[in-house]
């Protein structure tokens, strides 16, 4: 098999400088990014838990049916704020406060299905739409699957 | 003719003239310190078009037929069209050349490809195959974004290494100093210089008189959004052989450019000029992406890149410096990364190239 280039090792003129690089580099403000990362986090979970309350109280549901159209509310919103180029301004700051939650999903789909709409319907938005969140799908199915198959042939 | 000096570099005997060039910038770049040297600012990102590609071959036209009409002139007065941008197969260059309908050599040298174009322009006009040749560049920071990164509306934070592809487009015409393109050019700019009290009433234009031709180097960086960290190297490696090529020392000019290393990559390169280059980069040496931004009212990261970022500097603010008289001497080294999405993916580095340009109102 040929050398994968990963795995190459680099030369003493390039370890110099790849260590200089790393020593010199400005850092991100990890503190700033956690806090900014949990307040935004925080609110998103917080409007979440509002509208699982909104539709427990307001249709009568238990409050595991209420989660669905919780969640399917604040990917709408998300989607909202991308198509009004919102989002990513937001993002900027709150980072992985919105990235992580059911948010970043919906900005990740909203966001491809809009940049590809130049190149078409099929070969454009139904295709690219899943550039970045096609992986999320991807794995969350095959992790299903094997604790599926875990909890069958365990707990069964 | 052109005498080839120690290594990489060419002295350009005949010393080819700037006779004129023209600079269109995005929106965020008009709003940048050195919005009164464009020749036009779009208001939006699209300019107009249906897609981003569209309006980077809007801005790249503009910017080509701005520089003509300023010269006077009509594509057919040109010779040969030389262009480059980042956008996968060029197509911003090839699509311009379609509208020009001027004999067209696309060429790529990623950010670099300000300066090669110029080094193939005087290499043309130098040895008699054009009078006159027309040299554009230019890039798009949403086209870039989605070809490169992530789509522009998705909303992620940015590394401070991250650097900010320049939206806009840089036309230079290059023009043979005996012909009757430079005569006419010089006669214009000293009727135009006469007006302003302080510029010299010599009608003196930019001539090119060195250029040194880099090599692609590799030091082992693989962060695409860590591209200054990448490119300094390559710029001090063609700065490097430039002032061995040519015996002259940093202290020469009165303004060594580079194209797009950011201020992390501007910092390195004064560095590695130290280290490995034994010369010192003090202050008359500065970056186009850190020129071409204000860091404290912009959200840049660490500065511009992209074509257009070393093109607007240059064939806009610098100029015109040289024009006023401000400048004497001015060494361009424009910097580019030769890297693509899927060649990171595979895991391979940035492989990086550099390319200098010496201007001199005297040659």
């Amino acid at each position: 098999m040929a050398r994968d280039p990963k795995k190459k090792p680099l030369s003493v003129d390039q370890k110099r400088y790849t260590e200089m690089v790393e020593a010199l580099a400005p850092k991100p403000t990890y503190l700033r990014n956690a806090m900014l990362a949990y307040l935004f986090g925080g609110l998103v979970s917080v409007v979440g838990q509002l509208l699982t309350d909104f539709y427990r109280l307001a249709f009568d549901m238990s409050p595991q049916e209420a989660g669905n159209p919780a969640s399917a509310t604040v990917i709408f919103i998300a989607s909202l704020l991308t198509g009004l180029g919102v989002f990513d301004k937001i993002a900027r700051y709150a980072g992985a406060g919105l990235s992580v939650p059911v948010t970043g999903f919906a900005n990740s789909m909203v966001s491809s299905a809009l940049e590809f709409k130049r190149e078409g319907l099929v070969l454009g938005v139904g295709s690219k739409m899943f550039i970045l969140a096609g992986s999320v799908i991807t794995f969350g199915v095959v992790t299903a699957f094997i604790i599926g198959l875990i909890y069958a042939i365990f707990v069964y | 003719m052109a005498v080839k000096v120690g290594n990489q570099t060419w002295q350009l005997m005949r010393a080819p003239v700037v006779i004129e060039t023209a600079t269109v910038a995005g929106p965020l770049e008009g709003e940048g310190p050195l919005f009164a040297d464009y020749d036009g600012v779009y208001a939006e990102p699209v300019a107009g078009e249906r897609s981003f590609e569209a309006a980077e071959k809007e801005m790249m036209l503009n910017a080509c037929f701005t520089a003509l009409q300023k010269a006077g002139k009509t594509p057919s007065d040109v010779d040969i069209f030389l262009a480059g941008d980042l956008l996968n197969q060029t197509i911003t260059s090839g699509f311009s050349a379609l509208e020009l309908k001027i004999p067209y050599l696309g060429l790529y040298g990623a950010c670099s490809s300000s300066a090669e174009s110029l080094i193939v322009a005087s290499a043309l006009v130098e040895a008699g195959f054009a009078q006159v040749v027309l040299a554009a560049v230019s890039s798009h920071n949403s086209a870039s974004e989605r070809q490169y990164r992530y789509p522009t509306e998705y909303g992620v934070h940015r590394k401070p290494t991250a650097q900010w592809t320049v939206t806009g487009a840089g036309a230079a015409l290059v023009a043979a100093p005996d012909g009757p393109a430079a005569r006419k050019a010089s006669e214009q700019a000293a009727r135009k210089t006469s007006e302003q009290t302080t510029a010299p009433k010599d009608g003196a234009l930019p001539h090119i008189t060195y250029v040194t031709i880099g090599k692609v180097n590799d030091l082992g960086i693989k962060d695409p959004l860590n591209m200054g960290a990448a490119m300094a190297p390559g710029a001090v490696d063609t700065l490097t052989s430039h002032f061995a090529d040519t015996g002259r020392g940093p202290e020469f000019y009165d303004l060594i450019v580079t194209g797009d290393l950011g201020r992390f990559g501007h910092q390195l390169a004064v560095r590695l000029a130290a280290e490995r280059g034994g010369f010192t980069l003090s202050d008359n040496y500065q970056d186009c992406g850190v020129m071409i931004y204000d860091f404290d009212k912009q959200d840049v990261h660490s500065g511009g890149s992209g074509c257009a970022c070393s093109a607007l500097v240059t064939y806009g603010h610098l100029y015109h410096r040289m024009l006023r008289g401000d400048l004497k001497r001015l060494l361009l080294c424009a910097t580019g990364s030769l890297h693509s999405p899927t060649s990171v993916q595979q895991g391979n580095n940035i492989p990086v190239i550099a390319h200098a340009v010496s201007f001199e109102m005297t040659p």
